[in-house]
């Protein structure tokens, strides 16, 4: 087997060991040159301080994008969280012909490039009123989300052990008692890791919010975008950093639903 | 559980401020971003929000027709707008400009005759200059356009606005024609041609920028060794950010007016007059060289900026006999044609 | 007795599928709202956007008695006497309405410089002919005694039009409507769509190069191992596009932290251009993408029994054989289902190229953003966007048929 000698196996540690460094420390970079005292972005940093987030804080468009960013993304959230579990709990209920169809329609917007999404919108949501409007991007960024929660939700259905829910009704548990005590516990964390995948798609979204939004719903993504295609300078990289910051929250949460649920599911230890 | 009820309640709320039509949206401004707008909103839209309490929403653009056309469909998110003079012309032709109340802004006299407009005001006097870092070339720099094209002389990268405005014109300029007979040349058969093929000679070694506050930017990371910018936006950078860059005025340079405008079919028409009122008083107008050398447009304005500011500006007489005026009809007849087939010729390797 | 049996076992046959049959249904009411919901916001936009790629209405909204009787008039420019009179008054009446820059915009899309043509044209036609209206208009400008004006006309006045979707891929039509290449010049759209497809292609490559090792190491690791090394891989996957963007144009500028390491150390003797050309778009796109390449891969690796290799080894293969003849065809699904993936969503990149790509070095979805939001040509937009389309539903089925879309995870 490839790697099994003792310099095969060194050999794909240190190319794996390239491809890991290749993966994170460019992300890693950003955060030291965030807190550089100059406006150049070079090592060594002339000194370290916190000026780049202070005029983070007293820029008024970056409080403004990111208040909007936050109210896109949990409104996104909330409509894709519902609507792709209920989706999940009925396409695991129902056998009928066409279903991988539907799956195809539903799963779509994860493959179908967002540009496209992004200029059907454009056209398309103005006799909505949904151009230039907040609630116009969180209904394009539920669309984007939904297929997230689908997924993730399903998955969970998937593994939950019927015998359970049928136990639950054997002991005389009423379906809706059954289903808050045995079903929800276990689905839970499918559900909540689902919709964090919902908030951080809308979170992250900038290509939906350039054609659908004007200068005053302007987003968090917008305006690095904005910012970097004009000058990325240490203010820009602070924001970044925030963003990493929120990516490892994320995903540490995400890990913990994950160990969880394979916990209540009795597949780890 | 409280956390879900907390997220209802945000949503609700911003439902709630979904609901609000357009028409009861913030006055807007759009302009073009960078250490230009940032004077800009030092000494115009905080003031002007402060003394009329209306409040401003900003936004930034690089110029084009085509984007003027996308913004002016049906209720417009867009209000006042900084325009080139050519966007100016079209613009206001194909009826997209809302006219001006040329009484309320003191009569067309008191501008620069090349200020005035039935759809637009002068906003500035800028130009368009060779520009590069005077650290990189201890024993002096590129001093004409043939130098900008000299990529034997000079190694390394050089930038320039994407688009045909400018380049064209410095293209001809490389070709050892004097400023005064560029749009002469150009409008001769062939010259448009011969402007496209000494571009191609060093497009291996060109890349483009659209926005104003790139080309410092691209100096100061050493990606390019010298530069097409915006004459204000080099200045700017030396004295905010301690840079050494040069501009080489007299290798020749193209200025020109901007325009005020607003959008017709604005839902904030009053105000915006209001705010280009505002903008080109000539005591406003007269503060900006200090930060950045754009000369103003108003006659009066033009007296009131101070002596050592003054020489910075285009229109300085150190540096005007080395200026070539925008020529708007040559680019009003052409922008559109050229600027598909600089686009076509660009995406090309 | 037995019948009795055999009722009672169709009774609950018929009960099991009633039972079943109320399942299904409850099931389709809860998949319902997310099916209405995509259905309105997500495919009848997409649907109405390919409509726009053929839509071809300027002419007759703005002049309608021109453009019917442009539709009924045949062969080479220009038209007899009273067409040209219908179109004259009309261009006249429309200026006077302010819709005669809709007709201009129309136009120019034909040929660019017409939008000049029907303007000035508008602006100076007087009241009533000299002569006949064909003298008066090419009085005005010699175009309108060429046949191409009226032939572009004509076509503007057709109720849909191909033109659009003809000139995305490099063609056109000539003044008798017979479809022919555009000009060398103006030939770019092939080119792109080469291009894009190009880079995804080299993209997808590099992701494979990196991502198959790394999912091989992880997938032999035991999962208290592989779990934490996991978190690298879906790291970036977390952090925000423009983050990881930013990031790279910071790393790879002139004077950036890679150039000035790699001087430093003697590599290079002086700084090189990584970033705004086709190196910079390659790198970061990898970068972007390489955790679609290692998920699908690891999640297939994990299933493979180690038993297996084991065995060829013990039965005298080289370890390079058993990993070529056992290990690499079991793992070929989780090749082609990260491939695929990695393929399709680098087709549809707009932003990364955007900001570290240089003008050559742009996509498809670049254009379809320029051409919607910068020059409001929105015909060729759509027929973009529907090239782009039509490429990533072919690749979406072909995903569908070989890996299964109940497998499409993208975390």
């Amino acid at each position: 087997m490839l790697g099994s000698g003792l310099l095969g196996r060194a050999t794909l540690w240190l190319y794996c060991g390239l491809v890991f460094a290749f993966l994170v420390l460019p992300i890693l970079v950003i955060v030291p040159l965030s807190f550089s005292a100059g406006a150049f972005l070079h090592f060594p940093l002339p000194g370290l301080s916190l000026r780049w987030y202070e005029r983070l804080i007293e820029h008024e468009p970056w409080r403004r994008s990111l208040g909007n960013s936050l109210v896109v993304g949990a409104v996104a959230t909330l409509l894709a969280t519902v609507l792709g579990t209920l989706a999940a709990f009925g396409l695991a209920r129902a056998r009928f012909t066409g279903k991988s169809l539907l799956m195809a329609l539903m799963l779509a917007p994860m493959i179908v490039p967002v540009i496209i999404l992004a200029i059907g919108a454009y056209f398309f949501y103005q006799p909505l009123g949904l151009t230039s409007s907040l609630l116009g991007l969180a209904i394009a960024h539920a669309v984007l989300g939904a297929p997230f929660v689908l997924v993730t939700v399903s998955a969970t259905l998937g593994a939950l052990d019927p015998t359970l829910v049928r136990a639950a009704h054997g002991l005389g548990a009423p379906p809706w008692l059954a289903f808050r005590k045995v079903t929800l516990p276990i689905i839970a964390p499918g559900v909540v890791s689902g919709a964090l995948f919902a908030f951080v798609t809308s979170f992250d979204e900038v290509v939906v919010a350039l054609f659908l939004t004007g200068p005053a719903q302007r987003t968090l993504p917008r305006q690095m975008f904005e910012g970097i295609r004009e000058e990325i300078n240490p203010e820009i990289l602070a924001a970044a950093t925030i963003l990493v910051a929120l990516a490892v929250l994320l995903l540490v949460v995400a890990e913990l639903l994950r160990r969880r649920s394979a916990r209540l599911r009795g597949l780890a230890p | 559980m409280r956390s879900t009820r907390t997220l209802a309640a945000v949503a609700a709320a911003a439902l709630l401020s979904f609901a609000l039509p357009a028409a009861a949206r913030d006055l807007t401004i759009t302009s073009w971003g960078g250490a230009y707008q940032g004077a800009q909103r030092e000494l115009y839209f905080g003031p002007f929000q402060k003394e009329t309490g209306i409040k401003l929403v900003e936004d930034t653009w690089d110029g084009g027709i085509g984007v003027l056309r996308t913004k002016a469909q049906g209720t417009p998110v867009w209000d006042v707008v900084q325009v080139e003079t050519d966007e100016l012309v079209l613009g206001c032709e194909e009826g997209i400009l809302e006219p001006l109340d040329w009484a309320a802004l003191g009569g067309k006299d008191k501008f620069l005759p090349a200020a005035v407009h039935e759809c637009g005001v002068g906003a500035i006097v800028w130009a368009t200059v060779l520009a590069y870092d005077g650290n990189k070339f201890p024993n002096g720099g590129p001093s004409s356009w043939a130098d900008f094209f000299d990529t034997q002389k000079f190694p390394g990268k050089r930038a320039l606005r994407k688009g045909p405005r400018q380049a064209l014109e410095f293209a001809t300029m490389a070709q050892g024609v004097p400023p005064a007979k560029v749009y002469e040349a150009l409008r001769a058969p062939g010259g448009v041609d011969k402007a496209f093929a000494k571009l191609d000679s060093i497009k291996k070694d060109l890349i483009f920028w659209e926005a104003g506050a790139q080309p410092p930017q691209l100096l100061a990371s050493g990606e390019v060794v010298m530069t097409s910018a915006y004459n204000g936006r080099i200045t700017a950078a030396n004295r905010q950010d301690k840079r050494n860059f040069k501009i080489a005025w007299n290798a020749g340079f193209v200025y020109q007016i901007d325009s005020w405008v607003i959008l017709k079919n604005s839902p904030k028409k009053a105000e915006a007059f209001k705010l280009v009122h505002y903008l080109t008083r000539p005591e406003n107008q007269a503060k900006l060289p200090a930060i950045i050398p754009y000369g103003p447009t108003h006659v009066d304005g033009g007296k009131l900026v101070p002596a050592e500011f003054a020489v910075e500006i285009p229109s300085s007489p150190q540096n005007l006999p080395y200026g070539l005026f925008f020529d708007a009809a040559f680019w009003v007849e052409n922008v559109e044609k050229l600027t598909e087939r600089f686009n076509a010729w660009a995406v090309q390797k | 007795m037995t019948a009795a049996v055999a009722t009672a076992a169709l009774d609950l046959r018929r009960a099991l599928r009633r039972a079943e049959r109320r399942k299904t249904l409850g099931g389709l009411a809860l998949a319902l709202p997310l099916t209405a919901f995509l259905l309105v916001f997500f495919l009848l936009p997409i649907l109405g956007m390919l409509g726009k790629a053929v839509e071809n209405h300027e002419l007759a909204t703005a002049m309608p008695r021109s453009a019917e009787a442009l539709r009924s008039w045949r062969g080479l420019g220009p038209p007899p006497e009273d067409v040209v009179a219908i179109v004259a008054t009309e261009l006249k009446e429309a200026h006077a309405r302010r819709q005669s820059a809709l007709v201009a915009q129309r136009l120019n899309r034909e040929q660019a410089g017409w939008r000049n043509l029907i303007l000035s044209t508008a602006r100076r036609l007087p009241e009533a002919p000299n002569g006949t209206w064909l003298r008066t208009l090419v009085e005005l400008d010699p175009a309108w005694g060429e046949p191409a004006i009226w032939a572009g006309l004509r076509r503007a006045a057709q109720p849909w039009t191909d033109i659009f979707l003809l000139a995305a891929v490099d063609l056109t039509r000539d003044d008798h409507d017979s479809v022919v290449k555009v000009p060398e010049e103006q030939a770019i759209y092939l080119d792109i769509l080469g291009r894009t497809f190009w880079i995804s292609g080299l993209v997808t490559l590099f992701c494979l190069i990196l991502g198959y090792p790394l999912a091989y190491l992880l997938a032999s690791l035991p999962e208290r191992w592989a779990n934490p090394l996991l978190i690298l891989v879906l790291l970036p996957f977390w952090t925000s596009l423009l983050v990881r963007t930013a990031a790279w144009i910071v790393l790879l500028q002139r004077e950036g932290v890679i150039n000035d390491f790699l001087v430093r150390i003697g590599l290079l003797a002086e700084p090189v251009a990584l970033v705004f050309n086709r190196t910079g778009v390659l790198v970061a796109m990898t970068h972007v993408l390489l955790p679609f390449m290692v998920l699908p891969l690891y999640s297939v690796m994990r299933g493979i029994p180690p038993s297996l290799t084991r065995a060829a080894l013990s039965l005298g293969a080289t370890p390079f054989a058993a990993f070529r003849r056992v290990y690499l065809p079991l793992s070929m699904p989780g090749v082609g289902a990260g491939c695929l993936l990695v393929f399709i969503l680098a087709l549809g990149y707009y932003i990364t190229p955007a900001l570290v790509g240089g003008a050559a070095d742009q996509m498809i979805a670049y254009f379809v953003a320029f051409f919607t939001l910068q020059t409001a040509n929105w015909g060729m937009a759509a027929a973009l966007a529907t090239l782009l389309l039509l490429a990533t539903l072919l690749l979406y089925w072909v995903y569908a048929r070989l890996v299964g879309i109940d497998r499409l995870r993208l975390g």
